[in-house]
């Protein structure tokens, strides 16, 4: 495993995409410390910030307050990064493949375009979390992102296919322009959830404010849900699917668009 | 004081067609010698163009701005322009930054560049940007067709007001020529409407028609003496059977000089988009024999793209048919402007026509003389695309195997797979610089004549590895100073702005004043644009 460990804080945020497995594994330590980082304009080394210790591998470890190192493990194929400790903007963005482990907070646009891999959050994230980048058509195309704290707006704004799963509150916009995929909020949501989605799930197992486009179908237990259930469970995440303990609401919109998708809330039987 | 040895020379204009001779440049223009302290350029193997001119693009000011910010999704993706001693940092690909734009033009050994569509509104604007384009030496082309003061003056039949008018309204935006786009269309659309027909009033207008109003640009803009005549965007762009469109026009043209622009957008037959198919072999023989016209291509090319233009109802067309992003802008009194972002798909029969469609035109016009390569850039596809072209247009046998890969539908709906002839290296010159110098009456850029500006690309005599000819310049000379080496920008050099100072009745102004005030949103003291604006104008005088 090669170990990052952050000496100083940079001023304004380090750009640091060459902080993926793809790019060290078969290198060795020498060569990691020289790879090239943008602290604004200015290219600098990895090692005017980081030490790098450990062997060649395609795990690596990031210790420190990386808040403000934008872009590690950009478009990563492979291997595994474990961040003890916060991490900035656009973390895992057009990753292929491979998991980011990160034990504090992480900042916006986390997953950002993502095609396939993983990514657990423990603490909080920002927003546009497996969004797609302005001006794209589709954000996340699959990959599974689950954060343990809050996430802010516009979290899987312009999925396509993959699961975001949410522990705490979720800010406005969740789902925005949403094509499908599936947005698991376990604490519910601030307004305009599911706006202008035109298909996919977004589960809410809390009650949110609706916007008036999205119709009340039906009260049921999907199937479906019983299978993501047992998945979401290999993961750590219980959702309740049984139909002795409530059912789900489902509501079909965003009837502004005209879209397809649906939201469903969970109304467990008065007990 | 600079000499060129040892290179095949290719200047139509003077009538050189490869043939070995020395190119002397002193104090950044041709001259008969130079002295024996002269850097020496070694060129042996290799061919000598005059620089590229292009008559026809759009790379500065709102509409491309507008642009800019509407696609970041393909700036993302473009290439990136990376801060060097020489260069500042830029992004490439559609809608290229200013600086990568001059980087990418001279990069490709175009040194001249005429940017064709500016309304007086946004003159600052657009100034302002070409001042960051660098080497290249710009003009600029004045909205002119949907201008209400303008109509306003043919529907009562003040022509000769008008052509005060028009002169001020010229300098005011310290511009080069006139462009019409889609004329009268532009207005109308401000009422939802278009101006589909050459004939039939104008929505809002009595008398006005297109066909009066282009009629009538073309009469002034002769009496002016402007130096490029009517820059004309017919009306029906893109629309299937918009050949009975453009043949009409050529004959309300008659009698007057003008440049019919992007031609491949108006050369469809057809009645619908099912029933499209090429047209260009019928306008075509119709241009060759109109010698009072030019045109540039506007060809296509598969690929991402983005259309920018003036016509607004075009756009809100072409949005319809895509269903994605759509921009619109209006322009008070004197134009609009419409964006969609585009792709255009081999798969797709429109397309493909399309595709033929360029290729055809700049091979059935007879004189290359009056024919110039252009995509419309980024309509028809980027300006850094041009090579692709040449080699479609040199290579008989390439042309055919890219023939095939079209849908069959396609195939029977286009002419170029029966069309045999090849560019020679001489037509090259023309098309990609002779030619459009000439067109814009810029007697000192196009060719290779002692007193010429000494802008001059010097390409390898052999294909790259893609087989494509003129993608990367051994050379590139601005003004007699190496800015480009093995396509790589060695020196930036600033580019001059031409401007002309048409004769108009300074009175004018005092008719335009009140009516300027009555009717803008801004006052009219800040309207014209100052010639302390442009960092290097070149200013002519008409007669």
């Amino acid at each position: 495993m090669i170990t990052l460990t952050l000496r100083e804080q940079p001023v304004v945020p380090l750009e640091a995409e060459v902080v993926t497995p793809d790019v060290t594994a078969s290198l060795a330590n020498d060569a990691i410390r020289a790879l090239p980082v943008y602290l604004g304009k200015k290219q600098c080394r990895v090692d005017d910030f980081f030490t790098v210790e450990g062997q060649a591998s395609d795990e690596i470890e990031i210790r420190g307050d990386a808040k403000q190192v934008k872009w590690i493990g950009r478009g990563m194929t492979r291997g595994k990064i474990k961040i003890d400790g916060n991490a900035g903007m656009h973390l895992g963005a057009y990753m292929k493949g491979g998991s980011i482990e990160v034990s504090g907070n992480v900042s916006d646009w986390l997953g950002g375009e993502m095609t396939d891999g993983f990514i657990r959050v423990g603490g909080n994230a920002g927003g546009q979390v497996g969004a797609a980048y302005r001006g794209s058509r589709s954000g996340m195309r699959n990959g599974t992102i689950i954060i343990g704290g809050t996430a802010g707006l516009e979290i899987g704004m312009r999925m396509r296919r993959g699961t975001i799963v949410v522990g705490g509150l979720v800010r406005d916009f969740a789902g925005l322009e949403m094509k499908g995929g599936t947005i698991v909020l376990l604490s519910g949501a601030e307004l305009r959830t599911g706006a202008w989605m035109n298909r996919g799930t977004i589960v809410s197992l809390a009650p949110i404010p609706l916007l008036p486009s999205f119709l009340y179908a039906a009260t049921y237990n999907p199937t479906f849900l019983r299978m993501y259930a047992k998945h979401l469970g290999t993961l750590g995440i219980t959702i309740p699917y049984d139909a002795k303990d409530g059912g789900y609401r489902r509501y079909i919109g965003d009837s502004s668009v005209p879209g397809r998708g649906e939201i469903l809330v969970w109304n467990p039987h008065a007990s | 004081m600079v000499k060129i040895t040892g290179g095949k020379v290719y200047d139509p204009k003077n009538g050189v067609d490869g043939v070995v001779k020395d190119i002397c440049i002193d104090d950044g223009r041709i001259a008969e010698k130079a002295d024996g302290n002269a850097r020496t350029i070694d060129a042996t193997g290799m061919m000598i163009f005059p620089g590229g001119v292009d008559v026809h693009t759009h790379v500065a000011g709102g509409a491309l701005n507008f642009a800019r910010g509407l696609v970041p999704e393909n700036q993302r993706a473009a290439r990136k322009f990376i801060h060097t001693p020489e260069r500042r940092t830029g992004i490439g690909g559609m809608t290229p930054t200013t600086f990568a734009t001059g980087y990418l033009y001279a990069g490709m050994g175009w040194t001249t560049v005429n940017e064709a569509a500016v309304p007086i509104l946004s003159a600052k604007h657009t100034h302002e940007e070409l001042h960051d384009i660098p080497i290249v030496d710009k003009s600029t082309l004045l909205l002119m067709a949907n201008n209400e003061f303008v109509l306003d003056l043919i529907e009562v039949g003040e022509l000769e007001r008008a052509k005060h008018v028009v002169g001020w309204m010229i300098w005011a935006a310290k511009t080069y020529g006139v462009k019409a786009v889609n004329p009268g269309g532009v207005a109308a659309w401000k009422w939802g409407k278009n101006a589909s027909t050459l004939h039939e009033p104008i929505e809002g207008y009595k008398t006005v028609t297109a066909a009066k109003i282009i009629a009538g640009l073309a009469q002034i803009i002769d009496d002016l003496g402007l130096p490029h005549p009517l820059h004309l965007h017919q009306n029906n762009l893109g629309v299937p059977g918009n050949v009975t469109t453009t043949l009409e026009t050529m004959k309300v043209l008659e009698g007057h000089r003008a440049h019919l622009a992007h031609l491949q957008f108006h050369a469809y037959g057809g009645h619908d988009w099912g029933s499209m198919k090429s047209e260009a072999a019928a306008i075509a023989e119709a241009f060759n024999n109109y010698p009072n016209l030019t045109c540039d291509a506007g060809a296509v090319l598969f690929g991402d793209a983005v259309t920018i233009t003036a016509d607004g109802p075009w756009q809100h067309l072409l949005y319809e048919l895509t269903g994605r992003k759509w921009g619109n802008l209006d322009v008070e009194n004197e134009t609009g402007c419409g964006i969609v972002p585009y792709v255009y798909s081999d798969r797709h029969l429109v397309n493909a026509v399309q595709w033929a469609v360029g290729l055809e035109l700049l091979l059935l016009i007879k004189d290359p003389w009056r024919v110039y390569l252009t995509t419309d850039h980024p309509n028809g596809g980027c300006f850094w695309r041009y090579p692709e072209i040449l080699q479609l247009l040199m290579d008989v046998e390439f042309r055919k195997e890219q023939i095939k890969k079209l849908p069959a539908e396609a195939r029977n709906r286009i002419v170029l797979a029966d069309i045999d002839r090849q560019y020679t290296l001489s037509e090259v010159a023309i098309i990609t610089s002779a030619g459009p110098a000439r067109a814009l009456g810029l007697s000192q850029k196009g060719h290779l004549g002692v007193g010429a500006d000494a802008d001059i690309t010097i390409y390898p005599a052999q294909a790259n590895d893609d087989g494509v000819l003129f993608s990367y310049p051994r050379y590139v000379l601005k003004r007699g100073e190496v800015v480009v080496e093995e396509g790589e920008v060695r020196a930036v050099s600033e580019g001059h702005e031409f401007v002309v100072r048409p004769n108009f009745d300074e009175t004018i102004e005092e008719y335009i004043r009140p009516l300027f005030q009555k009717t803008y949103t801004m006052s009219f003291e800040n309207y014209p644009t100052e010639m302390e604006r442009l960092r290097h104008p070149d200013v002519t005088a008409c007669k």
